[in-house]
């Protein structure tokens, strides 16, 4: 279980560094989005069109921060749960796109495509969003303003934390890390 | 007969959504401290420690700990000698969580209609209110701010006597079991047997306002169950955020009703680790 700071843009390298229950400290761009964007992003996929936002390389992460007080780069902004974005995730990651951050377990068919497209999937902590808040240091609304905390923003972080839930090796924390600590 | 003004409860019940956003109960947190120590694993020890870290962050600078700062649930305790002036007693409510939700700088979670248009109503409303008409002349008010991901876990079983404690047993810990990392262990379990089947899901909405945290039920077989299934939820390893560890639940709280000769309905409402709630009499 490394410590590994990650910079974006992640290319397959960096990606192949990663294993599962691995600490991340990342840093460089992300982007947020949650059900309903997801669900106009793979829309636009399929139509052929061009997305609001460059996903090559990129980072997504499922969340829906509350409003920045004055003062704040950001409001609080812990992940969401990210089965929700299961049946979305495999287009963006054939598209380019070489992380999603959230919380809870994926099905298998992000477990396959994280392996199938060279990306992972990282878990942050829920509902310690005043904490990861403090790692966002610039954050714009770039898409779906209409949707309010459910719009694409931009994020700036430094050092953000997270843990490396599922690599590109079909490692899953969430299996191997049940399976240690279970008595049965 | 007192008269309480609507503007008073408005006020009351905008206070109330942000301190229950900001600040989460010392009794949660002395259990979550409690976690921390017993807890093996290094990956939930350190989410722990994060956990603990950021509700003293909410505290210190009146932030929300979580950004899904929840569909507004407030369970009333009306006085019937109470008499409501100066408006409407729903209207407190609104007025309340909107003005509460936008000055206290809180997320706004709620889309008007649940599947065509799902827009967002941009200020919280409306909330959800339970009142309860008791005796005495004080209007008690508990907020309750319901995250989406842990609710997402909750089930209504309809079980029947034949399955006797033991299926109940089964159905709780399944429900957490298939529930995971989802709700963002260490969770609360709140279980209500018997009555209807909307009963049901009350009570187990109810039994997780039980204040204070890890209180048992007064019937002492069902305190015994509360232990029991509090054990066996911890021995599944699911562990802080799912990732592996003793603590899965930080309590199982129980809450019982009479119910009908031919049903047994169960009901399985699930908090996160920020269990939060606030009660204030008027």
């Amino acid at each position: 279980m490394a410590e590994i700071k990650l910079q974006t843009p992640l290319s397959d390298e960096d990606i192949e560094k990663l294993h599962i229950g691995d600490t991340i400290f990342l840093s460089g761009i992300i982007y947020t989005a949650r059900d309903a964007a997801h669900k106009r992003l793979v829309d636009l996929i399929k139509e052929g069109k061009p997305l609001p936002i460059d996903i090559k390389g990129g980072v997504i992460y499922y969340v829906g921060p509350a409003p920045a007080k004055p003062g704040y780069a950001i409001g609080p902004a812990g992940p969401t749960t990210s089965y929700r974005m299961d049946s979305y995730t495999p287009i963006l990651h054939e598209q380019g796109l070489k992380a999603t951050i959230g919380k809870g377990n994926r099905g298998a068919e992000v477990v396959d495509a994280l392996k199938k497209y060279k990306a992972a999937y990282l878990a942050a902590t829920g509902g310690v969003a005043a904490l990861i808040a403090k790692s966002i240091r610039k954050a714009e609304i770039v898409a779906y303003e209409d949707l309010g905390a459910e719009a694409i923003r931009r994020l700036e972080v430094c050092d953000f934390p997270c843990i490396v839930a599922n690599d590109c090796y079909g490692g899953d924390l969430f299996q191997e890390g049940v399976k240690k600590y279970r008595i049965t | 007969m007192r008269d309480v003004s609507v503007k008073e409860i408005e006020g009351v019940v905008g206070e109330m959504c942000m301190d229950a956003n900001y600040n989460l109960g010392e009794d949660v947190v002395d259990a979550i401290k409690k976690a921390k120590e017993r807890e093996e694993s290094p990956t939930g020890r350190a989410i722990l420690e994060d956990i603990l870290r950021n509700i003293e962050i909410g505290k210190k600078e009146k932030l929300a700990i979580c950004q899904d700062t929840g569909f507004a649930v407030y369970f009333v305790e009306l006085g019937e000698d109470v008499r409501i002036v100066d408006g409407h007693y729903m209207d407190a409510f609104i007025e309340g969580t909107r003005k509460g939700y936008t000055d206290g700088y809180l997320r706004k979670s709620i889309v008007s209609d649940p599947v065509l248009a799902r827009v967002n109503t941009k200020d919280n409303t409306p909330p959800i209110v339970y009142t309860n008409i008791v005796p005495g002349d004080k209007i008690k008010i508990t907020m309750c701010p319901k995250g989406g991901g842990a609710e997402n876990m909750a089930e209504v079983r309809m079980l029947t006597a034949a399955h006797g404690i033991e299926g109940v047993k089964k159905f709780v810990i399944e429900r957490v079991e298939k529930s995971g990392g989802n709700p963002c262990p260490p969770v609360v379990v709140g279980v209500g047997i018997g009555g209807t089947f909307e009963k049901c899901a009350m009570l187990a909405k109810m039994a997780l306002i039980r204040h204070p945290l890890g209180s048992h039920n007064p019937d002492k077989r069902f305190a015994e169950v509360e232990e029991e299934l509090l054990e066996k939820i911890n021995n599944l390893g699911i562990g802080p955020m799912g990732l592996g560890g003793r603590t899965t639940a930080l309590a199982v709280h129980i809450e019982t009703y009479p119910c009908h000769i031919a049903t047994m309905p169960v009901a399985v409402n699930i908090n996160c680790h920020a269990a939060r709630h606030k009660t204030r009499v008027i």
